[in-house]
């Protein structure tokens, strides 16, 4: 292979990828700037925003893996019915997001105190934590299921599918969690 | 050998390496806020932000799951003349110099469409493809250490090398976007 070879396949094979997360992330960054008042009204916020949305990326990127390895080993069928193992599955990312993402909380209320820098209460971002956690988890599992099931179905190759899904719409659903848990939040705490 | 679908093993499996994660973007974070208050002065940058940190980790990323690829089928070597190590460097570079002007438009746009615009859209586009360019660079020189570290150790890339790229590659984007901004704006 030459590297003009290697070149085109690479640039071509990752190009659609790239620009559909780029819009994924524009449109995180447009609900970003409209929290200008709640990134002031709650200290230490903007410090968890990366760690929240990578927790999305790879819990349910993680997620969106398994299923497809087991949709193509047999083990689940791409239908919209209770399986045991597709609730496992998804129960376990659940938790484990949740649980990262109040790790997140507790060592930003742990670490900008330390470096001098003002944060807001811990009950409030742990509010925040696992509201955002919960509800951005149960959107995107319901994402992450469908598309790689009805991709499945339509003889598409589910592998390809998680990645820019999972980017995307965790950007997306992830910052608006994090919108809609810090206005509960700030009205509770 | 597979993780057994229960949610005591999967989360044997996810959550250790995810919560090492979890604080190493919490210096992602950490950066971003220290520069909060040029980000709220101009709101072109603060939309821009999770586009330049993402597209930053998913070039790193695609670059590591390629090359992972190409290890596990015997086809790598490390070696400065190899064909794939050259290739998909110069791609990622590519990439980089197509994806991030558009992202840098997009960003402008969307302050224009929603509100009142402070800095020029050259200025952003600026911002956007400095970043963009320096980051490619930074997420090729990333893989090949970590890949060659793998490999070094003999770790299984897929485990070590794309978590660890996608976060560093996150963290740096973070860096050099904060420093290219104060450059350029």
């Amino acid at each position: 292979m030459s590297v003009r070879s290697v070149l085109g396949d690479t640039y071509r094979g990752a190009l659609p990828t790239l620009l559909v997360s780029a819009v994924g992330g524009l449109l995180a960054g447009t609900v970003l700037s409209s929290m200008e008042a709640d990134l002031a009204a709650v200290d230490g916020l903007l410090v968890l925003v990366p760690a929240f949305l990578a927790i999305r990326g790879s819990v349910y990127g993680s997620l969106g893996s398994r299923l497809s390895s087991a949709l193509h080993q047999g083990l689940v069928d791409p239908v919209f019915e209770p399986d045991r193992r597709v609730g496992v599955a998804a129960l376990a990312a659940l938790l484990n997001g949740v649980c990262a993402t109040l790790f997140a909380s507790v060592l930003v209320v742990v670490v900008l105190p330390a470096l001098g820098r003002p944060v807001a209460g811990l009950d409030t971002l742990v509010v925040i934590a696992l509201l955002g956690g919960v509800l951005s988890g149960v959107a995107l599992i319901a994402v992450v299921v469908t598309v790689v099931f009805v991709g499945f179905r339509r003889g598409m190759n589910p592998d390809d599918l998680v990645g820019p899904t999972v980017t995307t719409a965790g950007d997306v659903f992830g910052m608006l969690a994090l919108l809609a848990a810090t206005r509960v939040a700030l009205a509770v705490t | 050998m597979t993780t057994p679908w229960s949610v005591r093993s999967i989360t044997r499996a996810l959550l250790p390496v995810l919560l090492v994660l979890t604080a190493l973007e919490l210096l992602s974070g950490l950066t971003l806020e220290s520069f909060e208050a040029t980000l709220l002065r101009y709101p072109s940058l603060l939309v821009l932000a999770p586009a330049v940190i993402g597209t930053a980790g998913n070039l790193g990323s695609i670059l590591s799951a390629r090359l992972a690829t190409a290890f596990h089928l015997g086809l790598l070597s490390f070696d400065p003349s190899d064909e794939r190590l050259g290739g998909n460097a110069v791609a990622t570079v590519l990439l980089a110099v197509t994806v991030f002007p558009l992202v840098g438009a997009g960003a402008w746009l969307v302050v224009r469409l929603t509100g009142q615009v402070q800095l020029a859209p050259w200025t952003v586009v600026a911002v956007a493809v400095t970043s963009g360019v320096v980051l490619a660079v930074l997420a090729v020189v990333v893989t090949f250490v970590a890949a060659y570290g793998a490999y070094r150790l003999e770790l299984d890339p897929d485990d070590v090398v794309i978590p660890t790229v996608t976060n560093v590659c996150d963290v740096l984007g973070v860096v050099v976007l904060l420093i290219v901004s104060q450059l350029v704006v």
